[in-house]
């Protein structure tokens, strides 16, 4: 778990490459190169400008708005957000068990968002790199493009996602700013012409989702050599799962394996995470780095989502997905994957077992009837974890006998990725652009690995003429030698 | 899905200052809206939105904008490749071209940018875009009383001096 490249010696004397955000409203991602004057890289970083507003916005609030609240932070997982409140406020008002409709309401929910979520990424983020090369175009590397050359790829993209959308709305009320979870359950049953509506599209969903997964299987065959080694490096792995170690991406306890595969550590509960994972500043950073506390931080830091969970469970709960995920396991030839682009692969296993969850969870009756709420003795703290689309996600918060909250503490995906998501990058910058002429195609190796994170960088804002990046090439004078904005 | 004579998305998060400018200017015009208008209020684009033009006549885009000096802009909108790397969002062009390469086609669509500058979680709107959203109401409502294409092309050439 070598940090090397993280911090350059004489760094004044090296050319610093930038890939800037031009605005603090999207695209709060900065990458940094320092390289000498042969072009060799010195240093590379990613900087992440994490909005450490989360908390002073929730405090004060009444428990019971925040979520509802909570879903104002992020406009790309507002449901992820929504149920981690909830649940972390379950125990508040002292519901730690759920009522057996709510729980199965909430998870209908959460398997809708993991869908979207991962369809979305995969065909409009991701998958124009793939299938068009990380050189391509750029003009053509965007959905339009896929679009356009694969029409068929992205019509099922987009009816997956608004599939998942519309699961999220029946159980939610709404796509946006749902009201469906509350501490202590949920305030409706699904309608029966939803559950029909749904039930009535599931088997092409399901289908869609095995195609999805065969082509980035396709794309591996195709170049084991790029999607096996690109930004491959040994990192430990977390997230939940089940108590029979079966993947679960609603509920479960913390378990951290090595980067050879061997449990680190396992049964960890949602009340003791702060026992065992502790944050680290740099001072070159606005995020923070997560690490697991026994490790310490140089050898602690760890993956979050699609990838480790798919590796850290023992197996996955439905029939689809857990043959892919042994087929995925294989491919490690005995040791756990840890290339970068298998995220794709773990992340379209996922999807496919989310919609085979789905399916099931339609079949049962108790979505439509049965107790919704469940209460208990009043507690001033509660803490809720759960698999985001993107990783483990955390929500903290403690209760004043006013009913106002007086602390939040969140700790989101995309931080525990904050370390990985670096090393990636100096993998790939050490890789393909060191001692070259930088390209914009050169340039985008290092995006194709931070976007294989999934990174939530958008934080619910968008207005026009927001450009996300802009990538400024500066002479060891700190003169701008060149400027290319992206839009 | 049945035709509709005009779909208004209405884009921006109501708790992030001047990005509140979409939706406050939505729940402002609801009531004008023609009959069998479809009126969308989310916090960003997303490719799924495409579907939403499918059958539609006419469509308008009202966001808040960054690149205006003007209370607000009015213009035209063509279908375009343009998508940013790093976002899970898209601009309106991208949306028309993701709707014309699925449907086959895409309607003609008009973009209103309310001029903002404040995106503060947990802020209301600026004194500036409050001012500027009460000339984009009584715009819109005007849009709304006569929308057909060459009425608001024209418009909106009236705007940009074309």
């Amino acid at each position: 778990m070598s940090s090397s490249l993280e911090t350059a010696e004489n760094r004044g004397d090296l050319r610093r490459v930038v890939i800037d955000p031009v605005s603090r409203v999207e695209g709060h991602g900065k990458v940094t190169l320092l390289l000498d004057e042969s072009g060799h890289i010195r240093e590379a970083r990613l900087h992440i400008v994490e909005f450490r507003g989360f908390e002073v916005f929730i405090q004060g609030r009444p428990y019971w708005e925040v979520p509802v609240m909570v879903q104002r932070l992020c406009g790309i997982c507002p449901v992820s957000h929504h149920l981690a409140a909830s649940k972390a406020l379950d125990h508040v008002v002292g519901a730690a068990a759920i009522t057996p409709t709510a729980e199965k309401l909430r998870r209908l929910m959460h398997y809708g968002q993991i869908l979207q979520s991962h369809a979305l990424h995969f065909f409009h983020l991701s998958s124009p790199d793939l299938l068009f090369g990380f050189e391509s175009e750029v003009g053509r590397r965007n959905v339009v493009g896929v679009a356009e050359a694969y029409p068929e790829v992205a019509r099922q993209g987009v009816l997956l996602r608004r599939f998942g959308q519309e699961v999220i709305r029946a159980t939610a009320g709404k796509r946006i700013h749902g009201t469906g979870s509350v501490p202590g359950g949920m305030n409706r049953h699904l309608a029966a012409e939803d559950r029909d509506a749904l039930r009535g599209e599931i088997g092409q969903v399901i289908e869609w989702s095995r195609t999805a997964v065969e082509l980035v299987k396709r794309l591996h065959r195709s170049n084991p050599g790029l999607y096996d080694q690109f930004g491959a490096f040994h990192a430990n792995m977390m997230s939940l799962v089940r108590d029979d170690g079966a993947m679960d991406l609603y509920d479960g306890t913390l378990r951290f394996r090595d980067g050879d595969g061997d449990i680190l550590l396992d049964g960890v509960p949602d009340a003791m995470y702060r026992s065992v994972i502790r944050e680290q500043v740099k001072p070159w950073s606005y995020m923070k780095f997560p690490y697991l506390q026994q490790l310490g931080p140089d050898d602690g830091w760890y993956r979050v989502g699609p990838l480790a969970r798919v590796q850290n469970c023992d197996f996955i709960p439905s029939p689809l997905a857990e043959a892919e995920r042994r087929e995925f396991i294989d491919h490690g030839k005995g040791g756990p994957v840890h290339a970068t682009l298998a995220y794709h692969w773990a992340r379209m296993i996922e999807m496919l077992h989310a919609a085979e969850v789905i399916r099931d969870l339609l079949d049962d009756g108790e979505l439509l009837a049965g107790p919704l709420l469940a209460g208990g003795e009043r507690r001033r703290e509660g803490i809720g974890i759960i698999e985001a689309p993107r990783g483990t996600l955390i929500h903290h918060y403690e209760v004043g006998d006013d009913d106002l909250v007086t602390m939040c503490n969140l700790i989101v995906s995309t931080t525990h990725n904050n370390q990985a998501m670096n090393t990636a990058v100096r993998e790939v910058a050490r890789r393909y652009l060191d001692g070259r002429e930088l390209t914009e195609g050169l340039l985008n190796h290092i995006e194709v690995a931070i976007r294989a994170y999934d990174p939530c960088l958008s934080c619910a804002t968008h207005a026009l003429g927001k450009m996300p990046l802009a990538l400024e090439l500066i002479e060891s004078d700190g003169s701008v030698a060149d400027r290319l904005v992206r839009d | 899905m049945t035709d509709r004579p005009l779909v208004v998305f209405a884009i921006g998060n109501e708790s992030r200052g001047d990005d509140a400018l979409g939706p406050m200017l939505a729940s402002r015009i609801e009531s004008f809206l023609p009959q069998e208008t479809r009126l969308i209020v989310d916090f960003q684009l997303q490719v799924e939105h495409a579907l939403e033009l499918e059958g539609a006549r006419l469509a308008l885009f009202i966001d808040a904008s960054c690149i205006t000096e003007s209370p607000f802009t009015f213009r035209e909108e063509s279908p375009s490749g343009s998508s940013p790397t790093f976002s899970h969002a898209l601009e309106p062009d991208a949306v028309l071209a993701v709707s014309q390469r699925l449907a086959g086609r895409s309607p003609p669509a008009f973009v209103l940018g309310i001029r903002a500058q404040s995106f503060e979680l947990g802020e209301g709107l600026s004194k500036q875009a409050r001012s500027d959203i009460e000339e984009a109401v009584i715009f819109v409502c005007d849009l709304l009383c006569e929308p057909e294409v060459d009425r608001w092309r024209a418009i909106a050439r009236g705007r940009t001096g074309q």
